[in-house]
């Protein structure tokens, strides 16, 4: 089912290019509503993201239109939502990017809708934390005199636990997952990824028999069937893959 | 009705109010934070340059203490800080990164040997010492003698925030998203929790604490082009003011950062300028060092914002359909430098500009960044007209930063306040009881159900987006860098006919729950007496200081102007504040009254400056052989929690 709602009278005056928007429209909140496709015009304009053409729906022809942007610069992962069938940030998307005008947005799968395309990351995410404690676990951590100079770090350990402890907790990686579809329960690259920063920082005294608890079965680090969806669609080109295999392999050897 | 009991309520899961709520929790009480958005994707996240705190490890930063610190602080501000917080501060900052070093933030370590670095867009070698190798490493920032400000690559309050976000879930801190306060609690001179509204059903809960703190930021958004985050809208001040006991702070002092990219108006770190990149023109000509001979590009970033607009109105941007702009040039860092320090800066010019910063320069104008202003609070963090109401980070006017706040001081503020603000909440919970009747929370839950209704009836009358542009533009066109009588009048008269009209809005979506418009129509009324408190406090503060400067009044008058404005919103059917004014008092002063360094000195003295710095002299002459502890005691005491007095260690020099 869908519906068409025409572009206001002056749209169409600056020359751009007229871009067709499908959008995703369900208000579980809403008693009665259906899921729906709906499409709206926009008149293209230079350097347009998909978070300047979202706020003109909402502002000049649909109020109702959910759909969630905070920081609009790619550094906090709200916006997640599947564009033209993959995974990634409606924020650092030019429109530019879409050769024909015409973009199907839909909200990420795998986690609970709140409305039209936006969606529950924030439980999920504490969830994943949660599960595999995404914490410094350090016997002295809290008895650290903070009055004196810190522990020293190796500059090279310092610049590789930031490498991976970029990700932003968007959700595209589980949006993206194979396995997670046939597995309600498995943990997922942005599980493993804090796993392996955690697992790489010295200051975590955890044992690799402390990660096997957390990560020794098929919803943990076996279950990863490599189909590379999450390195594939991770906004912030994470290295999953490796990460994964790494983990796989130390895991493998502990029983 | 509903109603939720707690000790500590936090409102904001930023840097700030996560490090309350830890502290409240390992206080042992109950803590509750409310936030609009999960917590890891708050504006703290958007820090990428770094954090200051005197450790003194780089090179560049040897000698380097709570003093150097201090001193940089008080001046950045133009003298409108609280002294006594910039010392609290100042002493906390070094235990706050430590602190955080061993909850996980990855801070980027001292390399020992031989590095190429550019300054003054010049290749030179610093030599990093053995003995500081695998410490916290820092670089350098506008505004300061010393290289300050640590970091990690260019995803400091990214890594920040998750390190501190994970701790509050290693205490089971519950973190309850898509919740808006959009009222306190309050009876007599007492707070006692906020009407919050579930953005998701709509469902309204009263949430009853022993103390309730602000942590919502600040409010760029009163503004058409901010490099805030789009959820930065002041709601937190605003429901504060409209206790009408809670009084703002300096409003008006509204800082632009100099680089945020054109048309976005997203930011490219200070970085960028501290790792030794330089501003162009249309001609490819670098034009600071001819404004500011000593600290070019380095200046503090008021400075380099008016250089910047004074410019582009002498003909020298680059023209462009979005405006003028001028031209970042961080080409002569290398591709090595930037894909590794300056990654962020790389992805936002890809994505945003299609270009590589590596061999283009970058579209770049001053843009609203940061508020200066918010919630007055006393030292300890508490609201200067309720008692259990406090306030933490850019939300509060604790004052730190006064007039201008320099870069690295505000993720540091949200830490180390956090920290300080964050026992004296606890020892508030501990001291006080709950004493409100459940009557008084209906009052306040039907007032604001009363309100919702009343809106989501309204079958005809103002557009909410169409008002909000209309305050937006003001803001930018008249209550921006260089402001002037004229029109920050013209500008009142403005808002305050558009906060009439907003009395009256209209919905197109009529629903209570999840209805993204009726949010900003709940919002924009607020955000309109924000702004109107900020051009009110513009027009009658006739000088100019620090980010506020006033082409009528160009002097800094620290005869008429050495106060804080105060504005109070008394009656809900006032158009405009009182304001009222708070003497900076000169004689308390450790470092009187001074010049910058920025341009030539034209500041209108105080009468008691000379006197202070008299007695200043005699007491130094007076203590030869005191130590400098000893001496700052002397000059200027001051408070903290029991835990975070001790002093605190330096590679190569100890205690000392």
């Amino acid at each position: 089912m869908s519906e068409t709602v025409q572009s206001q009278a002056g749209l169409g005056r600056g020359g751009g290019r007229h871009l067709q928007l499908h959008i995703f429209r369900y208000n579980p909140q809403l008693p009665g509503d259906q899921p729906r496709m709906q499409t709206y015009e926009v008149e293209e304009r230079e350097g347009m993201t998909l978070f300047i053409a979202l706020n003109e729906i909402r502002e000049q022809q649909d109020p109702s239109l959910q759909f969630d942007f905070v920081c609009r610069a790619g550094i906090c992962g709200s916006c997640g939502m599947v564009i033209n069938g993959r995974p990634d940030l409606a924020c650092h998307t030019l429109t530019a990017k879409f050769p024909d005008g015409e973009i199907t947005l839909l909200p990420l799968p795998a986690f609970e809708l709140i409305g039209d395309l936006s969606v529950d990351t924030g439980k999920f995410m504490r969830a994943v934390s949660e599960r595999i404690e995404g914490w410094i676990h350090s016997a002295d951590a809290e008895g650290v005199d903070i009055n004196r100079l810190e522990a020293r770090m190796d500059p090279d350990l310092a610049e590789q636990i930031y490498e991976i402890d970029r990700c932003i907790e968007c959700g595209c990686c589980i949006s993206a997952c194979g396995t997670k579809r046939m597995r309600p329960d498995f943990l997922g690259a942005v599980g493993f990824i804090h796993v392996a920063r955690f697992h790489l920082d010295t200051r975590d005294q955890r044992s690799d028999d402390d990660w096997y608890e957390i990560l020794g079965d098929d919803d943990g680090i076996f279950g990863c069937m490599s189909l590379l969806g999450c390195e594939d669609n991770c906004p912030k080109n994470l290295p999953h893959q490796t990460q994964i295999a790494f983990l796989r392999r130390k895991m493998a050897l502990v029983r | 009705m509903k109603i939720v009991y707690t000790d500590s309520l936090v409102i904001g899961a930023g840097l700030a109010g996560l490090r309350v709520a830890i502290a409240s929790r390992m206080r042992g009480q109950d803590t509750l934070i409310l936030s609009l958005i999960p917590s890891k994707r708050s504006h703290s996240a958007a820090a990428q340059g770094g954090m200051q705190a005197s450790l003194g490890a780089a090179t560049r930063g040897e000698g380097d203490n709570e003093d150097v610190h201090f001193a940089d602080t008080v001046k950045g501000s133009d003298w409108g800080c609280d002294q006594v917080v910039a010392r609290m501060f100042t002493h906390t900052a070094p235990k706050a990164i430590r602190q955080l070093a061993a909850w996980g933030v990855p801070w980027s370590r001292v390399r020992a040997g031989d590095h190429q670095v550019v300054v003054n867009a010049e290749r030179v070698t610093i030599r990093e010492r053995e003995e500081a190798h695998g410490l916290i490493m820092a670089r350098d920032f506008g505004g300061t003698k010393k290289w300050r400000t640590c970091y990690t690559a260019d995803g400091t309050g990214h890594s920040m925030l998750y390190a501190m976000g994970n701790k509050a879930i290693e205490l089971n801190i519950p973190v309850l998203e898509r919740q808006e306060a959009i009222a306190l609690i309050h009876n007599g001179d007492r707070c006692h929790g906020a009407i919050v509204r579930n953005l998701i059903t709509g469902e309204l809960v009263a949430y009853v604490a022993t103390a309730t703190t602000i942590a919502t930021g600040g409010y760029g958004h009163i503004y058409k082009v901010s490099t805030n985050a789009v959820i930065v809208e002041g709601m937190g001040a605003a429901i504060a003011l409209e206790t009408g006991r809670a009084p703002l702070g300096n409003m008006e002092a509204v800082q632009f950062h100099p680089t945020a990219i054109v048309p976005a108006g997203i930011l490219t770190t200070e970085g960028c300028r501290g790792d030794g990149g330089v501003l162009r023109d249309v001609d490819g000509y670098r034009f600071m060092p001819d404004y500011e001979p000593e600290k070019k590009e380095l200046a503090s970033r008021d400075v380099v914002s008016r250089r910047m607009t004074e410019h582009i109105r002498k003909g020298k941007g680059v023209p462009s359909r979005y405006g003028d702009h001028l031209w970042l040039d961080i080409t002569l860092l290398g591709k090595e430098h930037i894909e590794h320090n300056l990654r962020e800066v790389q992805e936002i010019c890809q994505y945003f500009l299609g270009i590589d910063p590596v061999k283009d320069f970058i579209p770049v104008r001053p843009t609203q960044h940061y508020s200066m202003g918010g919630v007055r609070t006393s030292r300890t963090g508490e609201s200067a007209g309720l008692r259990g109401l406090f306030a933490v980070g850019e939300a509060a006017c604790w004052d730190l930063h006064g007039f201008n706040r320099l870069g690295g001081n505000s993720v540091s503020e949200t830490a180390v306040s956090g920290m300080i603000v964050g026992e004296y909440v606890a020892d508030y919970c501990e001291g006080a009881t709950l004493d409100i009747s459940t009557g008084v929370i209906r009052g306040f839950l039907e007032r604001e159900d009363a309100y919702i209704g009343q809106l989501v009836n309204r079958s005809s009358g103002e557009h909410v987006y169409e008002l909000r542009d209309a305050m937006q533009q003001i803001m930018m066109e008249k209550v921006g860098i260089f402001r002037n009588g004229g029109q920050l009048q013209q500008a009142l008269d403005e808002l305050k006919a558009l906060l009439r009209r907003s009395q009256n809005l209209a919905l197109r979506n009529r629903i209570r729950s999840s209805n993204p418009e009726l949010v900003d129509a709940l919002r924009l009324p607020r955000m309109l007496k924000l702004a109107i408190c900020v051009t009110k406090g513009a027009l009658q503060r006739t000088e100019s200081r620090g980010a506020h400067t006033r082409e009528d009044y160009p002097e800094r008058n620290d005869r008429d102007w050495l106060k804080r404005t105060l504005a109070y919103w008394k009656n809900e059917t006032d158009e405009e504040p009182t304001l009222e004014y708070e003497d900076l008092d000169i004689m308390q002063m450790e470092l009187p009254p001074g010049f910058r360094g920025y341009g030539v000195d034209t500041a209108i003295p105080h009468s008691d400056t000379a006197r202070r710095q008299q007695q200043i002299d005699e007491i130094k002459k007076s203590m030869p052989d005191a130590d400098r502890y000893t001496l700052q005691t002397a000059l200027m005491p001051f408070e903290l929690p029991a835990k975070f007095r001790e002093k605190n260690e330096r590679i190569g020099v100890g205690y000392a």
